[in-house]
């Protein structure tokens, strides 16, 4: 029922090499069970009942007509949660099922069980529920509900030679991972319930999940299953607390999955943003001071978005040398859609704007976008805007000096269609079409900041299998497909010296390692993988494996490792050394667009990125690849268009996310100074790439068009409702 | 209908799709569920050698068909060309896409021997890089593995090639 992977591996690929996936056989076979592949003998089908309305009174719920279908076994409200009736990553402020209310569309309200999907689904649309329906706050300006404000202050002078001002949109992204929310809640002979999920973080999920369902933490067991993707979507709770609360009344288990139009409304999204920036520097380009607000739209609940205002505040001008800063971010409740995580974490919104400052900097200055970026790069030895040092390399102004001086690729095209914007759609024959260039940089924290104990728990078992010396990596750290699984097999291999080695399924068995987010895990499960690793060697006593495996049997060591502490930021000033580790990408995006048209091919990305140390160089690609495109779609493609509160493109046909025709060839650099701070002194990379994609590709299309195009993504109105020579923002009207 | 060689019958709803009967009545899980809607490509299967979107067919119309799934395409423990260069080439991350994407790479392979034009090139012409992503462009992938998938099925061609 449950094979997710069996991940013994003989290669002997430690670290720095491109080790194979352990799991690559079973996936290419289509043997790798993903969460909505499960199937137990008996198990029953959930269903979610969500609100239509962004915001209501609930007057009442009527299940009576659900229950008279044929094959229906439960119909669950907020009445029949067992234990507590919310939940939430940093407050407790989501409901299981609503209570009287609604908030957002798509709030779950009830559940079915059913012996057939279709009949729960039958019965779902059969409970009559009376909505009183009441105004929506989801203009984010008017909303007075406020998560999170931090604001950043240093220095006081805020006057310049040049001064270039903007305001700037970025719309609402989804992860959208290709396999969707699933889980199956198994009942124990115990009273306890066993979950069989696709997650992030096992414990965290466990930690929200026991409250609810009134049952102590050790009778709520989770094992991971295979997780098809997942971006931050999978941060937060989804069908978790249903599932165990319908295997739990029924005694028996019960799969949900969602569909892809359930999926959009199932998970927190990236929170959109309005900013307005104001940059003040001296004639020859030196930034004097920036002033920034930087507004979020959390939508109905909180997630976690605290901390992404705190990313957005701390890292809001970039990795630039400011030395008077004004900096406020302020995270706010609607009744649009929750937002949370996503790759880049509340630094993505903010470098577009930043960079599209930076541009605008380069042009009042009468400097390349390359040399303006140069002048102002910190460096080993700078002070964030918090105050904090950075203390690890940081070589910014060599990396873009590295990315300029990359070739170019041939153009603008000829006539072949496939390599012209919009490929078949493209009605012309390419005169309309011009190329631009551009660049943009990120800045990433690495791992969880402000104070949180982040931790991760590695528990590693050396023996003999058949006389020859064996290892069982056990952690509860989440494989999303970063290829965590591959890295922790090959940290095992180098320390110990063994070639065999099996990463056990994750599961709540061992301590926590976390989430399978910030970029963190290759850092902490990475160290705590290596601290357990060594305290195995340290007992052979100095013997090869096998003679100390001969001589002392089975070995097994359980270590726990934390990241540098880090520490809140004032509340007032924004000071203080939030962060454990920072990491920085830049890139150029090289596109054609058809002005006429307003279609934009993206010819070329070419990316240089500091990692510390190359633990897979295979994988590292795959990494900065993957955030590449998912950057590249936050550019050009990806919003989820919501209008007073309503979601009106959930499905792949009309939120579009990159093809393979839209993914450009990639040149890339690594670069590896190490940070001494960290195991290995590796940098986490996943979500770098992410940030610094999106403002390149769209100061490509500005050097293409001329129009100042303040808005991600850009749409092809954008662009061809403008071209008629007429001076535009690059706004709708 | 024979599923990968063996077999199988069964009665279903003229409205189950082929997906489904596939996935939820004979444990066939390789081909992937991603949107239900012919958007996404993971659940691509070969009918007859063809590809198609089995969340767009119905089982019905596939009687006496034969249907080849990714657990049809490995013979033994020899991996299937295309399985093998997805690994090697690291074509994939969460793998989600990747039963879609190998059967569709399959097919693709057979259909440009076959001299079958794509939706832009006339005739088949080389199976370059801008060819292949033409030709792949209805399997999506959110991890952004493409230029890996575009790698590992360009060295298949070349092996095929020589
Ligand atoms: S599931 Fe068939 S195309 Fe997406
Ligand atoms: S590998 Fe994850 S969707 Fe393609």
């Amino acid at each position: 029922m449950t094979e997710t992977a069996s991940t013994t591996t003989t290669a002997g690929q430690g670290v720095g090499e491109s080790a194979r996936r352990p799991d690559a056989v079973l996936k290419v076979t289509g043997e790798f069970a993903y969460a909505s592949d499960l199937w137990l003998d008996g198990m029953v089908w959930g269903v979610t009942l969500r609100s239509p309305h962004p915001s209501a009174w609930i007057r009442s719920i009527d299940v009576g007509p659900a229950l008279k279908i044929d094959g229906v076994l439960a119909v669950l409200t907020h009445e029949d949660v067992p234990g507590v009736k919310f939940f939430g990553l940093d407050r407790r402020d989501q409901p299981v099922l609503a209570i009287d209310q609604v908030r957002y569309q798509g709030e779950p309200v009830a559940l079915v069980a059913a012996d057939h999907p279709e009949t729960a689904r039958r019965a779902a649309a059969a409970i009559v529920v009376d909505y009183e329906v009441r105004a929506a706050v989801t203009d984010p300006r008017q909303a007075t509900d406020v998560v999170r404000h931090q604001p950043v202050r240093r220095g006081d002078t805020f006057e310049a030679e040049v001064v270039v001002t903007g305001e700037y949109e970025v719309g609402m992204q989804d992860q959208a991972f290709l396999g969707p929310e699933s889980g199956l809640a198994v009942p124990a002979e115990d009273g306890g319930v066993d979950l069989y999920i696709a997650t992030q973080w096992l414990h965290v999920d466990r930690d929200q999940l026991a409250p609810c369902l009134g049952l102590p933490h050790d009778k709520v067991r989770l094992t991971l299953s295979g997780v098809g993707g997942a971006f931050g979507a999978r941060e937060d709770l989804s069908m978790q607390v249903h599932a165990c609360m319908l295997a739990l009344r029924l005694n028996r288990p019960v799969k949900i999955v969602y569909g892809r139009e359930e999926s959009f409304f199932g998970h927190v999204h990236r929170h959109p943003a309005l900013m307005r920036y104001e940059h003040g520097a001296t004639r020859d380009g030196r930034l004097v001071y920036v002033k920034a607000d930087i507004l979020l739209d959390g939508g109905a609940y909180c997630s976690s978005s605290p901390a992404v205002v705190g990313n957005a505040a701390s890292l809001g001008v970039g990795p630039y040398e400011v030395p008077n800063v004004r900096v406020d971010a302020t995270g706010v409740y609607t009744n649009n859609p929750p937002c949370g995580a996503m790759r880049g974490f509340g630094a993505v919104q903010a470098c577009y704007a930043y960079e599209s400052q930076m541009d605008r900097l380069a042009e009042a200055c009468g400097l390349s976008p390359v040399e303006i970026r140069v002048r102002n790069a910190v460096s080993q030895g700078s002070r964030l805007i918090t105050g904090q040092l950075i203390d690890a390399p940081a070589p910014l102004a060599g990396m873009l000096r590295d990315l300029e001086s990359m070739p170019l690729p041939e153009g603008p095209p000829a006539t072949d269609l496939r390599a012209l914007p919009g490929g078949v759609s493209q009605t012309t024959r390419g005169e309309a079409v011009r190329r631009g260039v551009g660049y943009g940089v990120g800045i990433k924290n690495i791992c969880f900041s402000e104070g949180f104990d982040d931790y991760s728990t590695a528990r590693v078992r050396a023996e003999l299998v058949g006389g020859e010396p064996h290892v069982t990596v056990h952690t509860a750290a989440a494989e999303v497909g970063q290829g965590l699984v591959t890295l922790q097999a090959q940290i095992a291999r180098t320390e110990l010296g063994i070639a065999n080695v099996t990463v056990a399924t994750a599961d709540t068995a061992v301590g926590s390692a976390g989430s399978s987010s910030a970029s963190r895990q290759s850092y902490v499960t990475g160290g705590a993988v290596r601290a357990a690793c060594e305290a195995v060697r340290k007992r052979f006593d100095g013997l090869p494996a096998r003679e100390a495996l001969e001589r002392f049997g089975p070995i097994e060591e359980t270590r726990e490792y934390r990241h540098r502490p880090t520490y809140p930021m004032d509340p007032v000033t924004g000071q203080g050394d939030s962060h454990t580790q920072l990491a920085l990408c830049v890139h150029r995006a090289v596109v054609d667009v058809d002005v006429e048209l307003g279609l934009v091919k993206v010819v070329e990305l070419a990316a240089v990125q500091d990692v510390g140390r190359v633990l897979n160089p295979q994988a590292l690609e795959g990494q900065i690849h993957g955030g590449s495109a998912q950057g590249l779609g936050l550019a050009l493609m990806e919003e989820i268009q919501v209008r007073d509160g309503l979601v009106l493109n959930p499905s792949f046909t009309d939120y579009l996310i990159p093809t393979i025709l839209d993914m450009p060839p990639m040149q890339t650099k690594i670069l590896e100074n190490p940070d001494p701070a960290a195991p290995y002194g590796l940098r986490g990379a996943g979500e770098p790439p992410t940030l610094s994609s999106t403002p390149a590709i769209a100061a490509a299309v500005r050097a293409a068009t001329g129009l100042r195009l303040t808005r991600v993504p850009i749409r092809p109105e954008d662009i061809a409702l403008f071209n008629n020579g007429e001076v535009s923002d690059g706004k709708r009207t | 209908m024979r599923v990968n060689g063996a077999a199988e019958s069964l009665d279903v709803e003229p409205w189950v799709s082929l997906l489904d009967a596939l996935r939820d009545r004979l444990g066939v899980t390789g081909p992937k569920k991603g949107c239900d809607q012919g958007a996404c490509g993971a659940c691509t299967v070969l009918a007859d050698g063809v590809r198609i979107n089995a969340c767009l067919a119905l089982a019905v119309q596939y009687d006496g068909k034969e249907i080849t799934t990714i657990e049809g395409l490995a013979t033994g423990d020899d991996l299937h060309p295309l399985q093998a260069a997805f690994i090697r080439h690291d074509g994939l991350q969460c793998g989600y896409c990747t039963p879609g994407q190998i059967c569709s790479a399959v097919a693709m392979l057979a259909e440009h021997r076959a001299g079958m034009p794509s939706a832009v090139t006339e005739r088949s012409g080389e199976l370059d890089e801008a060819e292949i992503r033409e030709r792949m462009s209805g399997n999506l992938c959110r991890c952004g593995a493409y230029n890996g998938i575009v790698d590992a099925i360009k060295d298949v061609a070349g092996q095929e090639a020589r």
